[in-house]
């Protein structure tokens, strides 16, 4: 499975590679990352018709999050991408937000990797 | 012979009174006065240095008293009389109630008359004489009571004006004082204002504090757990005698306990950069990576407005010149200045968006530059720019375009205050309609 993490923090690579060390060995799941929501949106542009999950920060200067999936939902993708939005605890205009731009899955921070796994079917 | 003598002065006495009468025969005259006669008469031309001189005013007042048919009587008061020794030399001191009857009606005065006979020839002769009346001021001949006066009221009068003066003084007095109570109370009101300032600055750093600080703790949670599964693994490997992998993972290991110190010094400066902004400044100039400093303010100050403001958003671009050498300045002002100077700049692009809409890209960037011994720091938007004619007024306290309640107007002129206490120059370069950059520039050197 192809998951597109978007995230302003360049960290969030390293943290995904090593949280899924084996998933990534196992080919389980194929990771590939983007800084902000122009670089997300140049990536979907590319991965065209292919299956991905999109994980994706809110808060992220320039293009937000919610930006992000408003354009997302935009383009009408074939086969539908699956977008999980992940934003500071406790946001609910955030959460209200993004649930009525048609995001999939809402995660707050910091993320449970674990329960990421479980709705990743992972585990 | 001495009684010839004065009985001869009895008899002068008498003929000078009638001469001054005018009731002795001029031609007779001579016998009585010497040729060198002087003295001074009543009225202010009657003076005479001589015989002739004497003779010219009597002849003079012969003819007014014809003419005017004055007649003089006179009664004579007690006198005084002196001889010296030798008895050549006599004084007469004589006081006269003098009555001038005239056609016009009768004029009594008081008249005095001293005269000095001297014994020549067997004769007494008038060598000086000196009449006068008395003027009409009792006891103040010499006006001394009217200086008096005339003193006592020039005093009274300095006395009113120091008075016066005074008073002024005292108003003035009390004026300089007020006004320095107001002056003290605009300084601890500027205080109050610059705190407030700082507080409201504040305020909009609490939020993007508390979200910058998030995602580094995350940071350091997620990592150091990490770390405690690569140990686990290590050992899993080491059973497996998989060194090769061993050693992969304890290069993972080290990456990740970097970034765990990396994190954690981030959220270090935060805090650290949260309380310097709220405590007074120390006014300690220290060593400061500007770079660092520059990029904590624009995170901080556009997470802190997207806190306030969900639907703000703007892009950041930043250019820091790797190269930047470390600046000794007082992080903590500097800090507030570059915090002024972006809350401005994202103040100016949302004021924009909120006018175009969606066909407006807010960009908002820090740049940072080594250029020949001067570190410059430039801070640029694509907002709406500053008006020509409030361009020169932007540095002015209490200055301010922004809504009631929205900004003290204070920002901008203690940033400039503080850039000039470090020796910097701040410029600004504005279009309308295309936006803002601020140039600080400060010496590389310590000044
Ligand atoms: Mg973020």
């Amino acid at each position: 499975m192809k998951i597109l993490v978007v995230d302003d923090e360049v960290d969030v690579k390293t943290l995904f590679e090593q949280r899924f060390r084996k998933e990534i060995r196992s080919k389980a799941v194929d990771f590939v990352f983007a800084f902000s929501g122009k670089e997300a949106l140049q990536y979907i542009d590319q991965l065209n018709h292919e299956a991905i999950l999109i994980l994706s920060d809110i808060n992220m200067p320039g293009m937000s999050g919610l930006e992000l999936l408003k354009e997302i939902k935009q383009k009408e993708l074939v086969p539908k991408p699956i977008v999980m939005m992940i934003s500071a605890y406790g946001d609910e205009q955030n959460y209200n937000t993004a649930k009525s731009l048609g995001a999939d899955e809402f995660l707050t921070k910091p993320v449970d990797f674990k329960l990421l796994k479980e709705k990743l079917q992972l585990n | 012979m001495s009684l010839d003598k004065d009985y001869l002065l009895q008899k002068s006495k008498e003929e000078i009174l009638k001469i001054f009468t005018s009731e002795y025969p001029l031609e007779k005259i001579p016998e009585f006065i010497a040729e060198e006669v002087s003295g001074f008469g009543t009225t202010q031309d009657e003076r005479a240095h001589n015989f002739q001189e004497f003779m010219k005013i009597l002849v003079l007042q012969y003819q007014q008293s014809q003419e005017m048919g004055i007649e003089v009587s006179f009664v004579e008061k007690p006198f005084h009389q002196w001889q010296n020794l030798s008895k050549d030399l006599a004084l007469l001191v004589q006081e006269f109630d003098l009555s001038i009857k005239s056609k016009v009606g009768v004029n009594t005065i008081d008249f005095r008359l001293s005269s000095l006979f001297e014994w020549k020839q067997d004769s007494w002769k008038l060598i000086h004489w000196h009449g006068s009346t008395p003027v009409n001021v009792e006891k103040d001949a010499w006006h001394v009571t009217e200086w008096q006066k005339k003193n006592d009221e020039l005093k009274q009068k300095v006395e009113e004006q120091t008075q016066n003066l005074m008073l002024k003084n005292e108003q003035l007095q009390k004026a300089k004082e007020q006004i320095e109570d107001t002056l003290k109370e605009l300084k601890e009101t500027q205080d109050l204002l610059i705190q407030s300032e700082k507080m409201a600055s504040l305020g909009e750093l609490t939020a993007g504090i508390a979200h910058e600080i998030q995602n580094p703790l995350n940071f350091v949670n997620n990592f150091s757990e990490l770390s405690n599964e690569l140990l686990e693994e290590i050992q899993e490997e080491i059973e497996n005698k998989d060194f090769d992998e061993v050693k992969a993972i304890c290069q993972d290991l080290k990456g990740n306990l970097e970034k765990i110190n990396h994190h954690g010094k981030r959220a270090d400066s935060i805090v650290k950069g949260m309380l310097q902004h709220s405590r007074a400044s120390t006014g300690q100039k220290e060593w400061t990576d500007l770079n660092g400093l520059a990029d904590e303010y624009l995170r901080l100050a556009y997470h802190g407005l997207r806190a306030k403001d969900k639907s703000f958003n703007s892009e950041l671009k930043m250019d820091l010149d790797p190269n930047l050498p470390k600046v000794e300045i007082i992080a903590q002002d500097f800090g507030r200045v570059l915090l002024n100077m972006i809350n401005n700049s994202f103040y100016s692009v949302n004021e924009k968006k909120q006018q175009l809409g969606e066909s407006f890209q807010p960009v908002v960037s820090v740049s940072t530059k080594l250029l020949d011994g001067q570190i410059q720091l430039k801070i640029s938007d694509n907002g709406n720019g500053i008006p020509e004619e409030i361009r020169h007024k932007i540095f002015q306290p209490f200055f301010t375009t922004k809504e009631t309640g929205q900004g003290t107007g204070l920002g901008l002129s203690l940033s400039y205050d503080i850039i000039k206490a470090h020796g910097g120059t701040i410029k600004v370069e504005s279009k309308i309609g295309e936006g803002t950059s601020i140039l600080i520039e400060i010496s590389q050197k310590k000044e």
